[in-house]
């Protein structure tokens, strides 16, 4: 047993999941049948193959026939091939036609890709949150022990009831992603500028994992997808609580996600006006949503991902600083977080940002000077 | 000046400025070798990375930058130059001609070449990062979030690409023009057929690259926004572009191998080829198909149902003209008498094997299935199916076949089937397990992964090195044949037919003159 235990019971797996939903079950049949047809050719001609290998050697003695060239043979295997995939061709046609149908929605999802996190929007309702990786920093880079659900977590997982026409509508806010659960049997790539549908319908409640699939960059390993199925009268519970305000429900144990949904919104302002506290709650939020790509010690990943520390942004007017955060650099990785973080959490990883690494600013950033340039634009 | 630097420069003339299609052939497979080990030593880099979760070895940036560079180096370095650098060998001695037609386009086309890897290679040491966004360079990851050395790649591609569409038209003109007269089209050995059919895909097929990656150029500098939906353009038009050359470059990198083990299987089977004619027309199929499935490639990016299932058809035909060929290829073996020198081991191994990347390619014909299967390691597998035990080993079935020609010596048959034989194991052991990490849900092209996939993927790491070392005996084999082993015939085969048997060994350096 080494530092990550083979306990899983999915090590080893070797075929496709059944999955959960109409649509995955068909697909799993399909893959069985093109298998199968895959088998039976390949026993039929590696047989042949095998049988001149073994029996037509020189070493045995075998003299080489002359024989060549056969019209009807050779059009017959061409032709029967020909028939087998024609026949092949149906069943999986009548199977993307169901892939395809989006028809008659009972809730409609937007998924937006984001370098590297998924957002979802309840069209419906008007929930809307980001999903970001919880697996913390220190496991990736091995100074912590691996959980056995490492890289399997997010702080907000997508929530959907069970029994219904889920659609999704697919899209991305930089590079191109690809939003997958293969219990689902659901992949659409996420098109920056364009909106592509997809749909399920979960007949089973649990808890679901998928990845991105799509090549987005540094990233790409870190966007896990996790999908709650709920049964309608848990997801109706859900959805009320979503609207009253509640944060939702964090489903991952990791400590920084649950400390940062109760600890943050909830926060007492007057409190958070002591440095070493907004320092403390700045670094938490720094590590986890910020140094993905400044990395841990503020020095990034020049020239695509730049240094904070010492840079003319983290040191110079906090008003750029703020309006940086809030807004985003468009066309690059940075985005606006003034809708991905509350004004709290802003002003405390600015101010942490303005602090730390040795840029000793001594700022405090306010919630409300957030607020004011978020305002003004 | 001394006689040292006179002979140092009379070498490196006789090098530069030669035009005999032998000099310029060796000088293809020397450049392939070299970039099938930078290209190796990148993938191993790649698994000790992958051997266990958690970054244990490079950075996720530095790994992307990997993954992109070994596909490249891969394609463009090692499997496309060898395949030209046989085409310059044995072309001419399979068609009784003096040389290619245009010799010293044939001097240009490959000295491109080590310029435009020097270019491509150096953005490993350029500021910032090395392009890392896949050998697809899918937009907008290659433009708007692009490295600055993206625009190194395109100037790299650029120069790749005229090397190939010379060489190809090179080729071409000689095998139309410079024939012995006796030699009809279809008396023309399948090699020769193979490539001849290979150099129309290039010409058709790399002129679109040129394009699409100079659409990127002007998407990263100015201003112009094909690819950018903010400026009206459309990220998936990328994808189109490059898979209309993509997909025929696939058959481009397959098509010289089965021509190279239809050569093979005949001469250690002492039999002729079982259906020349199919095998001909069957390549031409395969040409042809191969300009209208490009689409395959993009099945989940939502393109229309009604495209989608047309290319799914398309895709699954195919299976026939490839199935005709294994066919053959079997028929050919049926009651042969036959005989297991290296060669034929890897012929064979390539028989098996490709078809079992086939088989894989028809699973990921079917639409429905390739949304689960689509950029996993499912796809990895396949690929690495039909390129390594396809591509590679017809190549390497070629260099144990011809290598007597070359160099009048016979390879040391021992270390060729030691070669053989390990290769073959761990080819199996490092691409066998990346189906079933595909189908348990392992997207390709990241850096770490979650606990469930530790074991195959440690399983991959330690085959892919024994594969990489292994390739060391091949090196040594070939370097030994060059200056010792036992004397080649001029037959070199016991079941050797054509015309470039019918010349000494080691082939003279001008052969065929009139």
């Amino acid at each position: 047993m080494d530092e990550f235990g083979k306990s899983l019971k999915v090590s080893y797996q070797l075929n496709l999941t059944t999955g959960v939903t109409p649509l995955s079950h068909a697909i799993y049949h399909l893959h069985m049948i093109i298998f199968w047809i895959c088998i039976g050719i390949g026993i039929v001609v590696f047989s042949f193959l095998f049988y001149a290998i073994i029996y037509h050697r020189k070493s045995k003695g075998a003299k080489a026939a002359q024989f060549h060239t056969h019209f009807r043979l050779e059009m017959a295997w061409s032709i029967i091939p020909f028939i087998i995939l024609a026949l092949m061709a149906i069943p999986a046609t009548k199977v993307l036609i169901q892939i395809r149908n989006t028809d008659k929605p009972d809730l409609t999802i937007k998924i937006t890709g984001f370098q590297w996190k998924w957002k979802y929007e309840y069209l419906d309702s008007g929930i809307q949150f980001f999903s970001n990786t919880t697996t913390p920093f220190a496991q990736i880079h091995g100074s912590q022990p691996k959980d056995q659900d490492y890289l399997l977590t997010v702080d907000h997982p997508l929530v959907i009831p069970i029994h219904k026409k889920v659609r999704f509508l697919v899209t991305s806010n930089d590079v191109i992603h690809s939003w997958w659960v293969p219990d689902f049997g659901t992949k659409q790539d996420a098109i920056p500028g364009f909106i592509i549908e997809a749909w399920t319908r979960v007949n089973k409640p649990g808890t679901y994992h998928g990845r991105c699939a799509e090549l987005c960059g540094m990233n790409h390993a870190y966007m896990p997808i996790v999908v709650e199925a709920l049964t309608e009268k848990d997801f109706a519970a859900w959805v009320i609580q979503q609207k009253t305000g509640v944060a939702p429900p964090a489903t991952s144990p990791a400590v920084i996600s649950s400390e940062k949904n109760k600890a943050l919104p909830v926060e007492n302002k007057s409190e958070t006006t002591s440095l070493a506290s907004i320092m403390q709650k700045g670094q938490q939020i720094f590590n986890t949503t910020c140094a993905v790509c400044h990395q841990l010690t503020g020095e990034g990943l020049p020239p695509t991902f730049p240094a904070l520390k010492g840079s003319p942004i983290a040191t110079g007017p906090v008003e750029q600083h703020i309006h940086r955060v809030a807004f985003g650099k468009p066309g690059t990785a940075m985005q606006a977080f003034k809708d991905q973080l509350t004004d709290e959490e802003i002003a405390a990883v600015i101010t942490y940002e303005r602090n730390a690494w040795g840029n000793n600013k001594g700022d405090i950033v306010m919630p409300a000077d957030v607020a004011a340039i978020k305002a003004k634009g | 000046m001394t006689q040292n630097h006179k002979s140092m420069l009379a070498l490196i003339s006789r090098w530069l400025f030669t035009t005999n299609h032998k000099d310029i052939g060796t000088l293809y497979l020397i450049l392939s070798g070299i970039m099938f080990f930078i290209g190796g030593i990148m993938a191993m880099m790649i698994r000790i990375q992958l051997y266990r979760p958690g970054i244990t070895f490079i950075d996720p940036n530095f790994y992307n930058q990997l993954v992109t560079l070994h596909g490249l180096i891969m394609i463009f370095g090692a499997i496309m130059p060898a395949f030209v650098g046989l085409a310059n060998w044995m072309i001419p001695l399979m068609i009784g001609a003096p040389d290619m037609a245009l010799p010293r386009l044939n001097n240009w086309s490959f000295w491109i070449l080590p310029f435009a890897f020097l270019i491509l290679l150096s953005t490993l040491f350029l500021p910032g990062a090395a392009p890392n966004f896949g050998w697809t360079m899918y937009t907008p990851l290659s433009t708007t979030y692009g490295p600055p050395s993206t625009d190194f790649l395109i100037a790299a591609i650029h120069l790749l690409g005229i090397s190939s569409i010379i060489g190809a038209i090179n080729i071409i003109a000689t095998i139309i023009n410079l024939r012995t007269p006796s030699m009809t089209y279809m008396k023309m050995p399948l090699f020769v057929w193979s490539w001849f059919i290979t150099a129309f895909l290039l010409i058709i097929a790399m002129p679109v690259l040129a394009g699409v990656v100079t659409m990127m150029l002007f998407d990263r500098h100015f201003g112009t926004s094909f690819f950018n939906a903010a400026g009206g353009g459309d990220p998936v038009l990328y994808q189109h572009l490059f898979w209309f050359f993509g997909h025929p470059e696939v058959y481009i990198m397959i098509l010289p191998g089965f021509g190279i083990i239809s050569e093979i299987i005949p001469t250690f089977s002492r039999k002729k080829i079982f259906g020349y004619t199919f095998m001909v027309l069957a390549i031409a199929s395969i040409a042809f198909l191969s300009f209208i499935v490009w689409a395959h490639h993009m099945f989940t990016t939502g393109m229309a149902l009604s495209a989608q299932i047309i290319f799914m058809y398309t895709t699954m035909l195919i299976a026939v003209p490839t199935g005709v060929k294994v066919f053959n290829w079997v028929a050919t073996l049926f009651r042969g008498a036959i005989t297991f020198e290296t060669p034929m081991l890897f012929a064979i191994a390539f028989v098996i094997l490709f078809s079992i990347g086939g088989f894989s390619g028809l699973m990921l014909a079917v639409v429905p299935a390739d949304y689960q299967y689509q950029d996993t390691y499912f796809v990895v597998a396949h690929f690495h199916y039909v390129l390594v035990t396809g591509a590679l080993f017809s190549i390497m079935a070629a260099i144990y076949y011809w290598l007597p020609k070359w160099t009048g010596h016979y390879y040391n048959e021992t270390l060729g089937q030691l070669h053989f034989w390990i290769t073959v194991v761990a080819v199996n052991v490092t691409f066998f397990p990346m189906h079933f990490l595909g189908l348990a849900g392992m997207p390709r092209r990241i850096a770490d992964y979650p606990l469930q996939y530790t074991d195959f993927n440690q399983i991959i790491s330690i085959g892919a090195f024994v594969l990489g070392l292994a390739q060391i005996i091949f090196l040594y084999n070939i370097i030994r044949t060059i200056f010792y082993g036992k004397k080649a015939t001029s037959r070199v085969w016991e079941g050797a037919q054509g015309l470039e048997w019918s010349i000494a060994s080691p082939a003279p350096y001008h052969t065929f003159q009139t």
